[in-house]
């Protein structure tokens, strides 16, 4: 009974901050759709899904995030054998060059694929600047280390034997792949396509940067109502009746997912096999890798040169510029930067954005492990369980539900007593705890669960109180994961530009938002600034990666 | 069809390499099963992968019927291996993990099914075809794997300790089992394990390995009779080692040292006219199948003995000492 009560007490604070933060925001958006006028009205959710230009963005968010998928799960797979099985010189670099991307501020993607194949890029040539082309693009960059991490993770635990087995007793190296490791790999490639699928299916910032008016997402589409950005007019109910259909969808997709990676034995066998030499018959994955290696620096490298470039020579000033508001900078920019309507110099707004990350990163974590200890703890009985199943399964919901919903949510409920938050400094880096929250339990939550339980009852058996038993036993596995999840919150806080957007006070910008305003002002100040804060964010982002890489515990840390 | 390796050497380790097997040769004709038995960490198993192909060699060469096999891949060379615990694929039925070897030669769906049916049969395992390999006992998985390495016809079979991972009754019974099915199917097989009851029941060829080398190869009776140096002696089951007189009083004959494991000497009361030597008791200690006693013998010192069943000693007495001389071995002259 005591038990009980503890673990309920535990489970309270999330679930609170779950209800406040983001059921009701949610709630409220839904009932924007279904009850426009105060009344329950279902047909206005139907009136704007028989738009012919809500059908168009239905349509095109599902055949870019399903094509985008695709690529990404075929680049990734080699890729992930590649870093996780074979064995080279600068192996952990590549893994992580190969993380940057994810990382990346979903803006700062945009930017950078547009340098890359924009009229005057490297690649400009291609013609697919403003195509569609270019978003998909932008997707596969930003969701391959998705797929790299989570499958090569799996890979990387992957017991040798079975493969040996299965050698000894007469199959070819693909027979081997294909009726035994990518089996096993399964509930892997699964887990990474669903999630890369449900990053570009409510992916914000690269479609946004990428296709402007002409190219629009569910996403970009409730962004752009919300702001009045289709007619001119803010269109709520039709943003709300967006966001609930993309809500139902993308909990379908979630189950789905979670039936389709459902193995008949849940048990951990983690048997990290060492990495072999690679092999003649590696030469084509290895190219593919080096491939994939030169795609994802190609934009990232235009993005520093163009930072770097003024009217055809090398220059610091765009840098030098993000230290003044740029009336003073006097590069013939009327009004300052952004149009004037930057009220701080960017230097602050890089302040703002790590303030930010750090008190979401804190909250986040924070929650983060109260689910992960709820979730793991030995159930007693079905029912428990049971629920145990469904208080997991919730925290994953902010996964898919778009950052834009959840701000714009918070925008309309929260906005009167006695929950008037408006203007609230605490707003944005609670929003962007919740879009962490479930990267940071499906870090922790795999590293408590395969702990075993034995070694927390012989902790007891000797004397140990349950505080005591948690220092001896939990601590010493958990704070390496656990600093990679901060890191792995920090980026995402960092790089949150949906909700955001939404939230954000004109006084205290935080760094993707300033990027976005100065893309939209005209003038080659405005957008070599910019460039340079692009390239500042991303190098902060890259930083955090390389320290969770570091951390990083072999067999754990996929999505 | 002969196995042949000579100075095969094997490093093992991902950073600092260590060498575990060092200048192995052996030899294995058509038919036959050997044992190589050694204790954990000698670098039996890695011999075992060594020759299926999945280590590579840093000396040395594994040759079949005269042709080297450096450049053979494992798949190609027709050696199938059962793993300790057995590498099921969890995916796949009892029967489909046996036709796995089957379609990879191309057998058609119905014709594998009956042969896999039919190797169930001969495991022991009728009626197990559609379990999945998680629902089994560890007994029954190693008869699935069994099963599963015969189907592929290898040319050789390997087994890492097939047995080591079941209970005491168990590994009886299925030792028994294993010699059968081996003999049965005709396979030249080779054997690796830590358990000489193991390798004694199933193999007619021991080699023993100790700290990456071949110490001695030969018939197991032979090797079993005569181990060449004392740590031998004590892996095949022999307690103590004695020299000089001591061994002439025990055993008879010339020179030479003698091992002895404990079922040689068996107590009976003083004064019986079928008792070899004199002696006292200085331990005892029962078990279910008579007491186990120290006793220390006349002449010769302190030695371990047992007792019948339903007739005891206690430390002090004084008791005859009947020798088995076929659980005595000699060794040669340090």
């Amino acid at each position: 009974m005591r038990r009980a009560l503890a673990l309920l007490a535990l489970a309270a604070v999330p679930t609170a901050v779950l209800a406040v933060f983001f059921v009701l925001p949610v709630g409220g958006m839904v009932q924007h759709g279904l009850w426009p006028d105060g009344r329950f009205d279902p047909g206005a959710v139907w009136r704007v899904l028989a738009e012919s230009r809500t059908r168009r963005v239905l349509w095109f968010t599902v055949w870019i995030s399903a094509v985008a998928t695709v690529v990404a799960v075929a680049l990734g797979v080699p890729a992930a054998f590649v870093t996780h099985r074979l064995r080279f010189p600068g192996r952990g670099l590549v893994r992580a060059a190969l993380l940057v991307p994810f990382v990346l501020p979903t803006v700062v993607v945009g930017v950078a694929v547009e340098q890359l194949l924009g009229e005057s890029g490297p690649l400009g040539f291609l013609g697919l600047d403003g195509t569609a082309g270019a978003i998909l693009v932008g997707l596969v960059f930003f969701n391959l280390a998705v797929v790299i991490r989570t499958v090569g993770v799996a890979w990387e635990a992957l017991d040798r034997r079975p493969a040996e087995a299965a050698a000894a007793l007469g199959a070819s190296p693909p027979r081997v792949l294909l009726t035994v490791t990518l089996p096993a790999l399964r509930p892997a490639i699964v887990s990474a396509a669903s999630v890369v699928f449900l990053f570009c299916a409510t992916g914000f910032g690269v479609v946004l940067t990428l296709g402007g008016l002409r190219y629009s997402s569910v996403e970009t589409e409730i962004y752009l109502l919300t702001t009045g950005g289709v007619t001119g007019f803010p269109e709520l109910s039709a943003a709300a009746a967006l966001s609930l259909v993309q809500l139902v969808a993308v909990v379908a997709l979630l189950v789905v997912a979670g039936r389709l990676r459902a193995t008949p034995d849940p048990t951990v066998r983690r048997v990290p096999a060492t990495p072999a030499r690679p092999r003649p018959r590696d030469v084509p994955v290895l190219a593919l890798t080096a491939v994939v290696l030169a795609a994802l620096a190609a934009p990232i490298a235009c993005l520093v040169v163009s930072s770097l470039r003024h009217d055809g020579h090398w220059t610091l000033a765009y840098y030098r510029a993000l230290q003044g508001r740029g009336d003073d900078v006097g590069a013939g920019v009327s009004g300052g930067l952004g149009g004037g309507l930057l009220r701080v110099p960017i230097t602050e707004a890089v302040t703002n954005s790590l303030a930010i990350g750090l008190v979401a990163t804190g909250t986040a974590l924070v929650l983060g492990l109260l689910v992960a200890v709820v979730v793991t703890r030995r159930s007693h009985g079905r029912l428990e369980r049971r629920l145990r199943g469904l208080f997991d399964g919730l925290f994953m919901v902010p996964l898919g539900v778009s950052a834009v919903t959840l701000g714009f949510g918070f925008l309309i409920t929260l906005d009167r007593p006695p929950l008037d938050l408006r203007g609230s400094p605490l707003l944005v880096p609670i929003a962007q705890a919740l879009v962490a929250l479930p990267m940071v339990v499906r870090i922790l939550v795999p590293v408590l669960a395969g702990i075993d339980d034995r070694q927390r009852q012989a902790a007891a058996s000797l004397g140990a109180g349950p505080w005591r038993t948690a220092l001896t036993v939990e601590a010493p596995v958990l704070w390496r994961p656990l600093l990679a999840a901060a890191g792995f919150a920090f980026a995402v806080s960092l790089g949150e530009f949906g909700a955001t957007s939404f939230l954000v006070r004109p006084e205290a910008p935080t760094l993707p938002v300033v990027i976005y305003r100065l893309i939209g002002s005209p003038g080659a100040l405005n957008y070599g600034a910019a460039m340079a804060a692009s390239v500042v964010l991303a190098a902060t982002a890259t930083v955090v990666v390389l320290v969770i890489e570091r951390l990083r515990v072999p067999g754990v840390g996929a999505l | 069809m002969t196995l042949e390796l000579s100075g095969v050497s094997v490093d093992v380790g991902a950073t600092d390499r260590t060498r575990a097997v060092d200048g192995v040769d052996l030899r294995l004709d058509d038919g036959r099963v050997l044992a190589v038995l050694g204790p954990s960490g000698c670098g039996k198993s890695t011999l075992l992968r060594a020759i299926a192909g999945l280590e590579p060699l840093a000396a040395g060469t594994i040759g079949w019927d005269g042709a080297d096999l450096r450049a053979v891949p494992t798949h190609r060379r027709g050696f199938a291996l059962m793993f300790q615990d057995g590498q099921l694929f969890d995916h796949l039925t009892v029967a489909r993990n046996i036709a796995y070897p089957l379609r990879l030669r191309g057998d058609g769906r119905r014709r594998a099914r009956a042969t896999a049916d039919d190797l169930l049969d001969l495991v022991g395992l009728q009626g197990y075809a559609d379990r999945l390999p998680r629902t089994l006992s560890g007994g029954e998985r190693q008869r699935v794997a069994l099963a599963r390495a015969l189907a592929a016809s290898p040319r050789l079979l390997l087994l890492d300790e097939p047995l080591s991972a079941l209970d005491a009754g168990l590994r009886t019974r299925l030792a028994a089992d294993l010699r059968r099915i081996i003999t049965e199917a005709g396979t030249t097989a080779l054997l690796v394990t830590h358990d000489h009851d193991e390798a004694f029941a199933v193999a007619d060829r021991l080699a023993v390995m100790r700290e990456g080398r071949v110490v001695q190869e030969g018939p197991t009776e032979e090797v079993w009779a005569a181990p060449v140096d004392v740590p031998t002696a004590r892996f095949l089951g022999c307690t103590r080692v004695l020299t000089g007189p001591a061994a002439r009083l025990l055993a008879g004959g010339d020179d030479g040292r003698v091992a002895v494991r404990p079922g040689a000497l068996t107590a009976v009361p003083e004064g019986s006219d079928v008792a070899d030597l004199a002696a006292t008791v200085l331990v005892a200690t029962a078990s279910p199948d008579g007491a186990r006693l120290v006793v220390a013998v006349e002449g010769i010192g302190e030695l371990d003995a047992v007792a019948r069943p339903g007739w005891s000693a206690a430390p002090g007495d004084r008791v005859g000492i009947v020798v088995a001389h076929t659980s005595l071995a000699r060794l040669p002259e340090a």
